[in-house]
């Protein structure tokens, strides 16, 4: 086994342990900060295939920003850190079972990729770096990443007219 | 960039790691020191004098009582992160360090030496993200005190934070565009060939210096721990050791933030005129030159930091927010147009 193959294996079993804990502790404080794990080792995994800008973006805007604000409301909402009483009932459960299977199709179109790994396809030598996303975005991608842009205006001044609502009555 | 971790030269990197971290304690332990006597003068006091000559041991004796202090963790916090908050502060603040270049490659003994940890392709963003990560330590040291003002204050510092983080960011935009790199040799080399950042964007250089003193909490930006109505904010239940990795903390924050200051907008360690002389002598002597001359400007820069922290005075906290977002980030976009338009017009 190589050491990039040791790296990736451990980091694998961090993000699926961190994802676990995610889903499973009553502490949303506790979760959230797991959920902030579980994206730095998805950051890794970019480090990983050599794509140094995935992982730095990975890092500053889903660890770092975004993560960030789910705290600071999270803190905000629940200071003493109680926990939310979780329910399951059947509608859960049944929704649960449904995605898992849907999930293990998809994992299993992966399985021949993963018993002949040699034969998966390998990420060119630019695969994430500045200058390739870069010249992606501005060019192949221009309209999908503008359309992004114009619903998250949107979004954002939904927000603030939200906001503004209770102040006016 | 992962190999730096599994490939050759790995020896040469842990030698770098000793080193750097080394210097960069030494220096947050005396700038403390520094602070304490410049303090002095500004208030026309002599400052600490009585342990050793010029209270040169102070350092020494105030690490010693942190040692010995009792580390009192109160009852109803949250033990696990209450201790990990301390630690994430200072390992962000000290990680960061491995991607700043401290002088130019030069040849010594017959062996180049790159004077950086890690020459990342992606430095900058690298430097970033660091940052973005030292947020949860305030955050979750607020938090686990399980106490309203420690609340309160991680709350402050992160908005605080959050908000200026975003017009450090953008002001540095307009260095990218001149340099077209997020390496920091590139952006130091760039300005040997034309001028400082600092000249041709000195609206970019103010927003980078006003966010850099919001981003370490100093003053007149450390509502977070506000001594009047906040007690000491988010550190209020901390002491012994976890006080003091906060404290080390937020110094190696000031070092960093210098010495970007230094990089991007002030020409590295390049000297205009100092830098012709430099050809005729030894690659190894003009190697340290050109350390020496980092090192001058760094100091400079903690000078200042140290001279507005005892000369201003603490903003209202509506200001701070209101400073931030409807002036400091509007200037960082104008500063991005106009270096785009420097930059059409050949300006540099």
């Amino acid at each position: 086994m190589t050491p990039r193959e040791l790296m990736f294996y451990a980091d694998a079993i961090v993000a699926v342990m961190t994802a676990a804990v995610v889903v499973l502790n009553r502490n949303p404080v506790v979760c959230a900060l797991s959920l902030v794990l579980h994206l730095c080792s998805v950051a890794v995994f970019f480090l990983l295939l050599d794509a140094s800008f995935l992982f730095a973006v990975q890092i500053i805007l889903y660890a770092g920003a975004i993560m960030v604000l789910f705290l600071f409301v999270i803190m905000l909402l629940d200071p003493a850190g109680e926990g939310v009483v979780g329910r399951t009932g059947r509608i859960q459960v049944s929704v649960a079972i449904a995605s898992a299977a849907v999930l293990l199709l998809g994992a299993a179109k992966l399985v021949p990729a993963l018993a002949a790994p040699d034969q998966a396809a390998q990420p060119a030598a630019e695969f994430g770096q500045v200058m390739s996303v870069g010249r992606l975005l501005f060019t192949s991608y221009l309209f999908p990443f503008e359309l992004a842009s114009i619903l998250l205006l949107v979004a954002m001044i939904g927000a603030m007219h939200m906001g503004k609502k209770g102040e006016s009555e | 960039m992962i190999d730096l971790l599994i490939g050759p030269g790995v020896a040469a990197t842990l030698v770098k790691i000793a080193v750097v971290l080394g210097v960069v304690m030494t220096v947050v332990g005396n700038i403390v020191l520094v602070e304490r006597k410049v303090a002095g003068w500004i208030q026309d006091r002599i400052g600490p004098n009585r342990a050793g000559p010029w209270g040169l041991l102070q350092p020494l004796a105030d690490g010693i009582k942190f040692i010995f202090k009792e580390d009192v963790i109160p009852g109803q916090a949250f033990k696990t992160l209450y201790m990990v908050a301390p630690v994430l502060s200072l390992t962000t603040a000290l990680t960061a360090f491995a991607v700043i270049p401290f002088a130019d490659k030069f040849v010594i003994l017959g062996r180049q030496v790159a004077p950086i940890i890690a020459d990342l392709d992606v430095g900058l963003l690298w430097i970033f993200a660091v940052a973005s990560m030292g947020v949860y330590g305030i955050v979750l040291a607020g938090w686990a005190s399980n106490n309203k003002y420690s609340l309160i204050g991680g709350l402050r510092s992160s908005a605080q934070m959050i908000s200026y983080e975003l017009s450090m960011t953008l002001s540095v935009v307009g260095v990218l565009m001149a340099a077209s790199s997020l390496r920091l040799a590139d952006i130091v080399n760039a300005q040997a060939g034309s001028v400082w950042n600092a000249v041709s964007q000195p609206i970019g250089f103010l927003v980078f210096m006003v966010s850099a003193f919001a981003e370490t909490n100093r003053l007149p930006f450390d509502l977070p721990e506000a001594e009047p109505e906040l007690v000491a904010g988010y550190h209020t239940e901390y002491s012994g050791i976890p006080f003091l990795m906060f404290y080390m903390a937020e110094y190696a924050n000031v070092i960093l933030s210098s010495s970007l200051m230094v990089l991007l907008f002030c020409g590295g360690w390049h000297l205009p005129l100092i830098e012709p002389m430099l050809d005729s002598v030894s690659p190894a002597m003009a190697g340290l030159a050109h350390l020496g001359i980092f090192s001058l400007k760094l100091g400079a820069f903690l000078f200042l930091y140290i001279w507005v922290r005892w000369t201003l005075p603490r903003f209202r906290y509506d200001q701070l927010m209101g400073l931030g977002w409807k002036v400091m980030l509007p200037l960082a976009l104008i500063n991005v147009v106009w270096t785009a338009f420097i930059i059409l017009a050949g300006w540099i």
